[in-house]
């Protein structure tokens, strides 16, 4: 997160830690691993109304940020969400409401209000295509569009009213080589030939889902049409989810860092705490390394793209390399100086584990996104 | 002075106008870098005596032209500028020839302790003459029995009236051959513990009582130098600080230099060669891997692309740390994150190349593109220990950072005389 944040800022980051710590304490977290949802419908208008889901929509269609830089206002509500291992679809809805905010048309302008005021969930199918593996289909018909393939996995999907998929059109003419352009509808969810079939998943508070569209009959007036091409949305998207993802993952990593710093002074063996021990400080010393340069990357990212900046996909998929290798690697460690404590269920400490290596691995691994890195060099390069 | 600030008035000049102004003068006046060279480059005595006149040159051509010393206070022959001013230039000059030799660690940390801690006179005579690139200075600092404990200096000073008379040996002196001052840390009392025992001084480096010695590295070069000053003399006036008060000196002189190793100085001026890789400079490892016919392999991919998020992460966490330490956000021992951080990437970044360079390292025609690659292989751990180990970083961290409980010593308290040097003799005498 950014160094030196503004006062209003401050204030709005002070305002989600402390609604958070009040209304979704680890306890609660705790008890919301076994609710269906994994998250209260008024925990979430609440969140509404704090402006979790404003920030990226333009004032003119109903959202509003608090400096002026949504997606740093942003990286402020996701960092407190990583801190508390908070429920809520708080990625999902964003990457939504942006788009249908982008939309200028207003054919979406009811759904978007929902999302804005925390009363309605939405979710993001077709990620894969903005790392270009999507196998999601459509087909041009009389009156609209048929829709087959598969997205997994998705969050939130069956907490989901809307869906906003992104399908790949196949009536380019096979013989000119290659498929046509990518297409985005907002499908309600209930729509006929559309399966949700929940997945067991890492994270205790979050659900995940398989989504297949069986030739699914979509009208022409659910397309999403953004003033730029698809594609670029599929771009922003992408962007927007990773930067969430580097946000969380910072929040979730600062705080066990925290905790465990403090263990490190309280745990004594052999007469002393481990905090004085050298060749335990010395790998402290590496993890306020990792946790500063995630922060500083997460920072960069977020302003790169609130600035439309040049390169801003090289510095996503850097930030998600680095942040989501080095603090998976910073949680682990964590762990290691709980000792056994640390792989029981019984610690805090598997919570933020879990929200870690879910944002770590999904919408790209480190690996994935450092490959990323070198294509979009070579490109940039040749 | 070619062009002199349009803000004659006495108000300190936009970043903007700055830039403009940097912008429009800087293709005329310097060659772009030669980006072909690797990392720490060398060649014959005679080249590198040739570069270190080509950037005194340049160095003089910046001043004249009011672009050096741009955070150095104007009484000094500085701009008196921000930061801001500072890392603007360093992005617009970042594709030429700019000297950056000089910037560690003749400005950083030499010219910014004799800003800290100089007297008057010695910051008149000094740094005007730093910024003209008329002095190179370089640190006497390490020792050959010291390592990282730099305040176990051996190397005496003794008072004789106005004078102090100087025995003993520095080492690891980069460039001590060609430079002209060193800024030399010098024990004046044994009898109290270490670190009140200490002072610094200033000692020109060519004259009669200094033997230069150079050693071969890894690498072949022969940029480093030893030191032996054998009763050499030299007058209290080129004392830095109070006597036996070096200690005071030296950590903020140790800030100075982690801080410029991080990229995070404001006495620097312009970056240097290996931290242009990115926006502006050359990959050399994705180069290679296009050379050599890598780019279709998902390992080479994943190496380069490593490499590339390991230098913009030190470059995002220099600036942040540099950021903080002048907000007042960080403590200004928070420098020793970017030292560590600069230490690892460096490590891992030539580890990768070495990994694309493939058996490109054993044995390689002058053509190859993957020559000096096993060289630089085999340096790997010159950026580890230069400037202060990797552990005495992680020490700092841990231990003035996050406050954890120092290490036990067994000189703490102790008159430096009685301190061990060396393994007890047989019979358990420690001297």
């Amino acid at each position: 997160m950014e160094l030196t944040l503004s006062d209003d800022q401050q204030f709005f980051c002070d305002t989600t830690r402390r609604f958070l710590a009040t209304e979704c304490p680890i306890a609660q977290v705790r008890a919301l691993a076994s609710a269906d949802a994994g998250f209260e419908p008024g925990y979430w208008r609440q969140g509404g109304e704090l402006g979790w889901t404003s920030l990226l929509v333009p004032e003119s269609a109903g959202g509003g940020s608090v400096s002026g830089s949504g997606v740093i206002d942003l990286t402020i509500v996701a960092d407190a969400f990583g801190r508390h291992v908070a429920p809520g679809p708080l990625l999902p809805t964003n990457v939504v409401a942006a788009t249908l905010g982008r939309d200028g048309s207003g054919a979406h302008a009811d759904v978007l209000a929902g999302l804005l005021a925390g009363d309605t969930v939405a979710t993001w199918c077709g990620a894969e295509h903005a790392l270009g593996e999507g196998a999601t289909r459509a087909t041009r018909t009389a009156d609209g569009y048929r829709l087959s393939g598969v997205s997994t996995p998705v969050e939130a999907a069956a907490q989901s009213q809307s869906f906003l998929v992104t399908a790949r059109l196949d009536d380019k003419d096979p013989a000119e080589g290659g498929l046509g352009p990518l297409v985005q509808f907002l499908l309600p969810a209930g729509s006929d030939g559309v399966t949700v079939e929940p997945l067991a998943s890492l994270d205790v508070v979050r659900r995940f889902a398989r989504v297949e569209f069986a030739d699914v009959r979509v009208p022409a007036s659910a397309v999403v049409a953004g003033d730029a091409p698809v594609a670029d949305d599929v771009e922003q998207q992408l962007l927007h989810a990773l930067v969430i993802q580097a946000a969380t993952l910072v929040g979730a990593a600062e705080r066990v860092f925290e905790f465990t710093v403090e263990w490190a002074f309280d745990r004594y063996s052999f007469g002393r705490p481990l905090a004085s021990y050298q060749a335990l400080k010395h790998r402290f010393a590496d993890m306020k390394m990792w946790l500063e340069a995630s922060h500083a990357l997460t920072s960069a990212l977020a302003r790169e793209i609130q600035d439309g900046a040049e390169g801003v996909h090289e510095t996503a998929s850097v930030t998600k390399a680095y942040v989501g290798h080095h603090l998976t690697e910073l949680l682990h460690d964590c762990i290691q100086m709980h000792g056994g404590i640390g792989l029981t269920t019984d610690h805090d400490l598997h919570l933020y584990l879990r929200r870690v290596v879910t944002e770590r691995s999904s919408f790209g691994t480190p690996a994935d996104h450092r490959r990323r890195v070198a294509v979009l060099a070579a490109g940039a390069a040749a | 002075m070619s062009a002199a600030s349009p803000a004659a008035d006495g108000a300190m000049e936009s970043v903007e106008s700055f830039v403009a102004r940097a912008e429009a003068w800087l293709p005329d006046h310097l060659p772009l870098a030669d980006t072909t060279r690797m990392e720490n480059g060398f060649g014959s005595d005679e080249e590198e005596l040739a570069n270190v006149a080509r950037m005194r040159a340049t160095q003089r051509t910046l001043y004249d032209a009011g672009f050096a010393g741009i955070c150095f206070p104007a009484e000094y022959g500085g701009l008196g500028l921000t930061l801001a001013h500072q890392k603007a230039f360093d992005e617009v000059s970042a594709p030429y020839d700019m000297p950056t030799l000089i910037n560690i660690p003749t400005f950083v940390p030499c010219g910014a302790v004799l800003l800290e801690f100089g007297t008057e006179e010695q910051k008149r005579r000094h740094i005007p003459a730093m910024l003209r690139g008329e002095e190179l200075w370089m640190q006497f600092l390490s020792e050959p029995s010291g390592g990282s404990d730099v305040a176990g200096a051996m190397t005496t000073a003794v008072r004789d009236g106005d004078e102090w008379v100087v025995n003993g040996s520095k080492v690891w002196t980069t460039g001590a051959w060609w430079s002209d001052y060193g800024l030399c840390l010098l024990r004046t009392n044994w009898e109290v513990p270490k670190h009140r025992g200490l002072s610094v001084f200033i000692i020109k480096i060519r004259q009669p009582d200094i033997e230069v010695q150079r050693i071969e590295m890894i690498n072949g070069s022969r940029e480093f130098c030893q030191e032996f000053m054998t009763d050499l003399r030299i007058s209290d006036r080129d004392r830095v600080g109070d006597v036996d008060d070096g200690w005071t000196v030296g950590r903020r002189w140790m800030f100075h230099e982690r801080i410029a190793m991080g990229g995070g100085s404001p006495y620097t001026s312009g970056k240097p060669p290996s931290h242009g890789a990115g926006a502006t400079g050359r990959d050399h490892l994705l180069e290679l891997a296009r050379e050599t016919g890598q780019l279709d392999d998902p390992l080479a991919l994943d190496l380069v692309g490593e490499a590339r998020t390991l230098r913009r992460a030190a470059s995002e966490l220099s600036a942040r740390v540099g950021e903080g330490i002048v907000a007042g956000a960080m403590p200004d021992t928070a420098a020793a994150i970017g030292r560590l951080m600069s230490g690892v990437v460096n490590e891992r970044i030539r580890t990768i190349g070495a990994d694309l360079a493939g058996s490109s390292v054993v044995a390689w025609a002058d053509d190859d593109p993957a020559a000096l690659f096993g060289v630089e292989f085999l340096m790997r751990q010159s950026g580890s220990i230069a400037g202060g180990t990797l552990e005495m970083a992680r020490n700092n961290i841990s231990e003035r950072v996050l406050g954890m409980p120092r290490e036990r010593t067994l000189d703490k308290d102790v008159p430096f005389r009685d301190v061990p040097k060396g393994p007890p003799a047989a019979g358990g005498e420690t001297r």
